[in-house]
């Protein structure tokens, strides 16, 4: 019953948290300056007729919410009508059924656009995370072990280096290495005419295309994992148990894998989910450096075309995706550690 | 490593070779020249000189960096004090809302305002310094309730101070260290998170960043013409100072918040030696 009522107050904060992206995205979009909508409607050079059309094309010929025509405060509307007739609740429809909007560059619909681009990032995410998460437990294991020699003092510099760097530079350094000295690809997913190959080239094709891209993103995740986990090891191996289990005559191996090593797992699980942002940080800028076509090189291709729906489509999904993962993460933990649910 | 950077960045107009702002007469030839006498680090891609533009840009960086740390920490405070101070309703409220708004990604909501409300200097600081005070809110909130515990405050209740009056005279100057190690911390994300923007694409046009830099050596074909001194120069500046900063803060971090540093299994075992430090001092 408790872990039923857990979950649920989990589950609880994980929607209103969507709920709150939601709303702030629908007024993002309507209240900020610079809305090309709405700068195209006021071009002098629009007959009426096209104005209103731009109008009904983007759904700003309804009221936005019951009460309020536009958010003007002032100018209160018709509190009686339909709800479901308001830009708001229209908004929330679309999103139900996927609907994204429609790109002003491409004239296609947004979530159609974006989709593939999804499973991109999720592949480039992964395979760094998991490098990132294995490397950084280990080093940071035997840098807490080897605390204050030489061993600890290159794990500090290297981590605090890697976390100073920004991701984007270190692509743009390891794009410039690679391409020269390594003749590796660099740009995009595949070499020309490689997508219509099938099998074993096609996928031999790709890997060497996500070699770069994940290297940096595994030096930039690792410095950041290294460091907590040597904190995380030094707080355990302080610990009283350890003292015992050295007593007892266990060797140094039997101690940092059977008894540091397991507990100081459950706080990188919470610092994991918690650094998702941060991942999704690194992700936009790698694949901005790299054209790797994912969720990243949209957003940087809407911004340099002023491409709104796209940005705020990209940032809906990105947020959602992420919420969903810190619930997960949350549920996880929570069964590793049964004693989180009583608190 | 700091204080070589804030010269830097004050002297920009003395030190500087050439100023970035005046319409030189450039010809074709000057673009991305390799360093030589005349540009010691170079040309960009607009055949600027990559030194001069280098020591203005360490200008936006800082500026931005100070600023958007400035409002973060601001909110970060008050909410943490509020929150560990009054705790009850308040409390449960505040830091809801702050673990709202760390699971959701800064980055992209920061690219997403930036480029709504347009890219200028002032609207980069605020969307910065409003994204970023979820980590001091957090933090100062555990210190505030450890420091609220202690005997002082209950004494200072018992003679009939206010709420305001305890938190001005006896909380806030004891969060305040934390406070300052942490403001350091979160200068050294605001700088970073400052290029980033800048890198995709988001910099205000009439100011030169380090992270605009790169997004110009970059996306005008920096690479492909072997332009390295365009491309590593701006990137080693912000690697300089966001390095520094890191080193100070968890420096200072280390004084006001001492965390355990030997153990059991250390080569060199001073546990014993600590635990009796730490009850005579």
């Amino acid at each position: 019953m408790k872990r039923f009522k857990y979950l649920l107050n989990k589950i609880k904060w994980a929607v209103f948290a969507l709920l709150f992206v939601l709303v702030l995205n629908f007024f993002l979009f309507r209240v900020l300056p610079g809305d090309p909508a709405r700068a195209g409607v006021k071009d002098p050079r629009m007959t009426a007729d096209s104005q209103q059309a731009i109008r009904v094309r983007f759904g700003l010929d309804k009221p936005v919410i019951n009460c309020f025509v536009s958010l003007n405060p002032l100018k209160l509307g018709n509190c009686l009508i339909n709800p479901l007739q308001t830009q708001f609740f229209i908004y929330f429809g679309n999103l139900l059924q996927g609907d994204l909007g429609i790109s002003y560059q491409t004239n296609r619909p947004v979530g159609e656009m974006l989709g593939g681009f999804l499973l991109n990032t999720l592949i480039l995410i992964g395979f760094g995370q998991i490098i990132a998460i294995f490397l950084g437990i280990f080093l940071g294991l035997i840098a807490a072990w080897k605390s204050h020699t030489a061993i600890d003092f290159g794990a500090m510099t290297f981590s605090l280096v890697a976390w100073s760097l920004p991701t984007f530079w270190l692509g743009i350094v390891l794009l410039f290495l690679g391409s020269t000295y390594l003749g590796l690809p660099v740009v995009g997913k595949f070499s020309a005419g490689m997508s219509l190959q099938e099998g074993w080239l096609k996928f031999l094709d790709v890997a060497k295309h996500l070699i770069l891209p994940t290297l940096t993103f595994t030096v930039v995740m690792l410095g950041e994992y290294m460091l907590i986990m040597r904190s995380t090891v030094l707080e355990v191996l302080s610990e009283d148990y350890i003292l015992t289990a050295k007593a007892k005559g266990l060797n140094t191996f039997q101690i940092l894998v059977d008894h540091a090593l397991r507990n100081a797992m459950l706080p990188m699980v919470t610092i994991i989910a918690l650094n998702l942002g941060f991942t999704v940080a690194g992700a936009i800028q790698i694949e901005s450096v790299f054209s790797w076509p994912g969720l990243g090189l949209a957003i940087f291709q809407a911004v340099n075309r002023r491409d709104y729906p796209v940005l705020q489509g990209a940032f809906l999904i990105i947020a959602i995706t992420v919420i969903f993962a810190n619930l997960f993460a949350e549920l996880l933990y929570s069964y590793l550690d049964p004693r989180v649910q009583a608190s | 490593m700091l204080i070589i950077t804030i010269l830097i960045a004050v002297f920009a107009p003395i030190l500087a070779p050439y100023n970035p702002k005046s319409g030189e007469n450039v010809s074709i030839s000057d673009i991305y020249q390799p360093p030589s006498a005349q540009h010691l680090l170079g040309t960009d891609d607009a055949g600027r000189d990559v030194l001069s533009n280098f020591m203005y840009g360490a200008r936006v960086s800082l500026i931005v960096g100070f600023f958007a740390s400035f409002i973060s920490v601001c909110i970060g405070g008050v909410i943490g004090i509020s929150a560990g101070f009054f705790g009850g309703k308040i409390e449960n409220t505040l830091m809801r809302f702050t673990d709202i708004m760390i699971v959701i990604p800064d980055l992209p909501l920061a690219v997403v305002l930036v480029a709504l409300t347009k890219p200028s200097l002032l609207n980069i600081i605020f969307v910065i310094g409003i994204l970023g005070w979820t980590g001091t809110a957090r933090l100062i909130r555990s210190q505030t309730l450890s420091v609220k515990e202690r005997k002082f405050v209950l004494r200072a209740r018992a003679i009939g101070s206010g709420n305001f009056h305890i938190i001005a005279k006896h909380i806030f100057p004891l969060v305040l260290p934390l406070l300052v190690a942490n403001s350091v911390l979160v200068i050294s994300l605001a700088i970073l998170e400052e290029s980033t923007l800048s890198f995709l694409g988001l910099a205000d046009p009439t100011t030169i960043s380090w992270g605009q830099m790169l997004n110009f050596a970059f996306t005008r074909g920096g690479v492909s013409s072997g332009a390295w001194w365009a491309l590593l120069v701006p990137g080693l500046g912000i690697v300089w100072v966001v390095l520094g900063l890191t080193l100070l803060g968890h420096g200072l971090e280390q004084i006001f918040n001492p965390r355990l540093e030997w153990h059991h299994l250390s080569v060199n075992p001073k546990m014993i030696d600590r635990k009796e430090d730490v009850k005579n001092g």
